[in-house]
């Protein structure tokens, strides 16, 4: 047989021929997804079930490619870090930051004090929105509705914040290599003021609406476990990890920026189920205000009161060398490698999702449950499609 | 005239009347999901089209004739356009033997019970069609769910039916509403509290609505049996499932609530049928904005394991009962 002629056998959907040769009888072979409501976005995974038992399970990336990484050594160093605000919708700050850090650490820069204390502020916020968006569209996936409606609520009252110092409302690019692009006003501070009481009284009521409901507490407890030997063996990080009890937090295990300073718990559980992930990320919220409120009341007595060191050059040019910086985002460890040839256009951008390895467990998870619980192991990993088909 | 004739007419004028009843029905009840949706949600609910949007489903129902019909390729063609026509055809006839009044009866049968029961079914019949002719694989997989969940849930439905019809003696409608006449202690639900209960449960399962909305299910199966329907292809499933509603509503008020009886001597009407029944489809839909949905093994497990023992423990006892 020619190459060409295998070339013609191999037409069509190659994922799905590779899948399918190892189908058993009497199972059915169905996508989930691109197209799928419960996917987030264009995440297909091909799955092979016998009756609503799943027999196998396999993410397939590619349909958001948008060549991220690549895009990274054709701009500028500057003019690349809107790209990082696109490859997580959810939490672009943190992506932000792992970004200028990376190039801060390239160049030896010292960032200004009030500087870090505002880009916690601005991250741990949008880590709030990140959860809430996640915690409303699980909820969603187990088919309620309501809730995302409730988190959205809240959700735009942290956005309305976050306008104010960055003058957008989803994908954030205002940190910059030496600090951050614009300070928060008073307003701001009033803001956050008043919508920290509010929230405070907001977690106890979704506890009361939807944790404690029988119907979801069935539909999660139990279901997709994933313990510590399995967390290790795929790399998974941030709330998947923590919710199988291993406390692994950058922000604590290797502080960076002003973390140090503050005082907030690492929650994890030990049920490594999906049960186990959601409370997790509910206990996270809580923590994420605590420093909140912290970096609020060390934030006038920061040192210089500026808040970025010397502007860089539009186009400038770190010296010859390599630097990896990592963060805590909302789904865990973000980090960016990069390379610098000396000319104004990086030589190489390597980008660590931690949704890529959080789903490469999912394959795994997922195998003998049934379609239902398929659905509520890829809604507790909070998938950010654009982040893991960068 | 002949007495087929004497019997025809009447028959037709009460199935047009059902049919009237079933649109206005649906017209009503999508405007009231919609706001009391809003309301739960927190956000307006439809406020554009007529004072308060009531214009609403109105221009919903253009929208949805206005759109293509799409039959996907290889489709069995009969099949996959008789489905939603076998869903909507036999609520219709669902209408007939319920007494909405002291007068408002569309048809008098002594097994109108039975008769509700068996045409009932043929509701997962279609749904079957439907996903089976779909040439979809959510489409199979939510018929394959369908099935045994119609299945299940028609046994408990029937066992509690049952204990009323010992009870009364007739499968006959209008006799048992009589037998409630007087004030609100005379109602059924006094009495087969138990029963009420399986019933309401069972009445979710059997409407295929949430949190039992496993066949449907969107984050699920997609959409399950009707994936594929466009157009009116879709809104004819919508409309039977609305009149499904509306049926086991009014046959939960009839059989517990007392029917068009009202709480005192003497005050009955069409008015109080109306309004229990509206009541309940009232609590469906507060229940489908308020739970997550159930998975399909739990789905199963409530009946086997719950609702079907307590139904046929509330039976015996009740035969046991009436024979002492």
């Amino acid at each position: 047989m020619s190459a060409y002629q295998n070339l013609e056998q191999m037409k069509g959907d190659f994922y799905t021929q590779k899948f399918e040769a190892g189908k058993q009888d009497g199972t059915l072979i169905i996508n989930l997804g691109p197209q799928h409501p419960s996917t987030h976005g264009v995440l297909r995974v091909v799955v092979e079930v016998d009756g609503e038992y799943i027999v196998r399970a396999e993410p397939v990336l590619g349909y958001l490619h948008r060549m991220h990484e690549k895009m990274g050594e054709t701009q500028t160093w500057g003019g690349y870090i809107p790209n990082m605000g696109r490859v997580d919708y959810g939490h672009a700050m943190a992506w932000n930051w792992a970004y200028v850090g990376a190039v801060e650490k390239l160049m030896g820069i010292e960032v200004p004090e009030r500087a870090e204390y505002l880009r916690v502020i601005m991250t741990e916020f949008n880590r709030l929105t990140s959860h809430l968006l996640w915690w409303g569209a699980y909820i969603l996936d187990l088919g309620a509705f309501t809730p995302i409606l409730y988190a959205f609520e809240d959700r735009e009252m942290i956005l309305d914040i976050l306008q104010r110092p960055t003058a957008s409302r989803l994908t954030y690019s205002n940190f910059r290599v030496g600090g951050v692009q614009m300070d928060m006003d008073d307003k701001c501070i009033e803001l956050i003021k008043a919508f920290i009481p509010h929230f405070r009284e907001r977690l106890p009521m979704y506890r009361d609406l939807v944790t404690d409901n029988l119907i979801l507490r069935r539909r999660i407890e139990g279901v997709g476990i994933m313990d510590q030997d399995m967390c290790r063996r795929y790399g998974c990080t941030g709330p998947v990890v923590r919710g199988a009890g291993i406390p692994y937090d950058l922000r604590k295990d290797e502080p960076y920026s002003v973390y140090d300073r503050f005082d907030f718990d690492i929650p994890t559980q030990d049920s490594a189920c999906s049960a186990g992930r959601y409370h997790v990320r509910l206990d996270e919220m809580e923590q994420s205000m605590r420093i909140i409120e912290q970096a609020l009341e060390q934030l006038d007595s920061a040192e210089g009161g500026h808040i970025i060191k010397k502007a860089p050059k539009p186009a400038m040019k770190p010296p010859v060398g390599e630097a990896y910086f990592a963060v805590e985002g909302g789904r865990g460890k973000i980090g960016v490698y990069v390379v610098s040839d000396g000319t104004k256009v990086p030589y190489r951008v390597k980008l660590r999702a931690p949704g890529f390895s959080n789903l490469s467990a999912f394959a795994e998870a997922a195998t003998g449950t049934i379609l239902a619980d398929a659905i509520a192991i890829l809604g507790s990993l909070d998938l950010i499609i654009p982040e893991i088909d960068r | 005239m002949n007495v087929f004739l004497q019997n025809l007419i009447p028959l037709i004028i009460a199935l047009i009347g059902a049919m009237i009843w079933l649109a206005f029905n649906a017209l009503i009840l999508v405007y009231c999901e919609r706001k009391f949706a809003g309301h739960i949600q927190r956000r307006p609910g439809p406020f554009e089209v007529g004072p308060h949007g009531i214009l609403q489903p109105l221009i919903d129902g253009v929208k949805l004739m206005g759109k293509q019909l799409v039959r996907p390729d290889n489709a069995d063609p009969v099949l996959y356009w008789l489905a939603p026509i076998l869903s909507m055809l036999p609520v219709l006839l669902l209408y007939m033997p319920i007494p909405y009044g002291p007068v408002l009866t569309g048809m008098e049968v002594n097994l109108g019970l039975l008769l509700i029961l068996a045409f009932s079914s043929f509701n997962g019949l279609a749904v079957i069609l439907a996903g089976w002719a779909s040439n979809n694989k959510w489409g199979v997989l939510g018929a394959a769910r369908a099935v045994s969940q119609t299945v299940a849930y028609e046994i408990p439905l029937l066992l509690t039916v049952l204990t009323i019809s010992f009870m009364t003696g007739t499968l006959n409608l209008t006799e048992i509403t009589a037998l409630q006449a007087g004030h609100i202690g005379h109602w059924f639900i006094w009495k087969q509290p138990l029963a009420f209960l399986v019933f309401l449960i069972a009445m979710f399962g059997e409407t295929n609505r949430a949190p039992f909305d496993l066949a449907e299910a969107e984050s699920e199966l997609t959409a399950g049996f009707h994936t594929e329907y466009s157009s009116m292809g879709f809104g004819l499933f919508f409309m039977a499932e609305y009149g499904y509603m509306v049926v086991m509503c009014s046959l939960c008020t009839v059989l517990f609530l007392g029917g068009f009886h009202g709480p005192i001597p003497g005050v009955e009407g069409w008015w109080w049928m109306l309004a229990k029944t509206y009541g309940l489809l009232f609590v469906m839909i507060w229940a489908r904005w308020t739970f997550p949905r159930v998975r399909f093994d739990q789905l199963l497990n409530i009946n086997w394991k719950w609702l079907l023992p307590l139904a046929t423990f509330n039976l015996l006892a009740t035969a046991l009962i009436i024979k002492l």
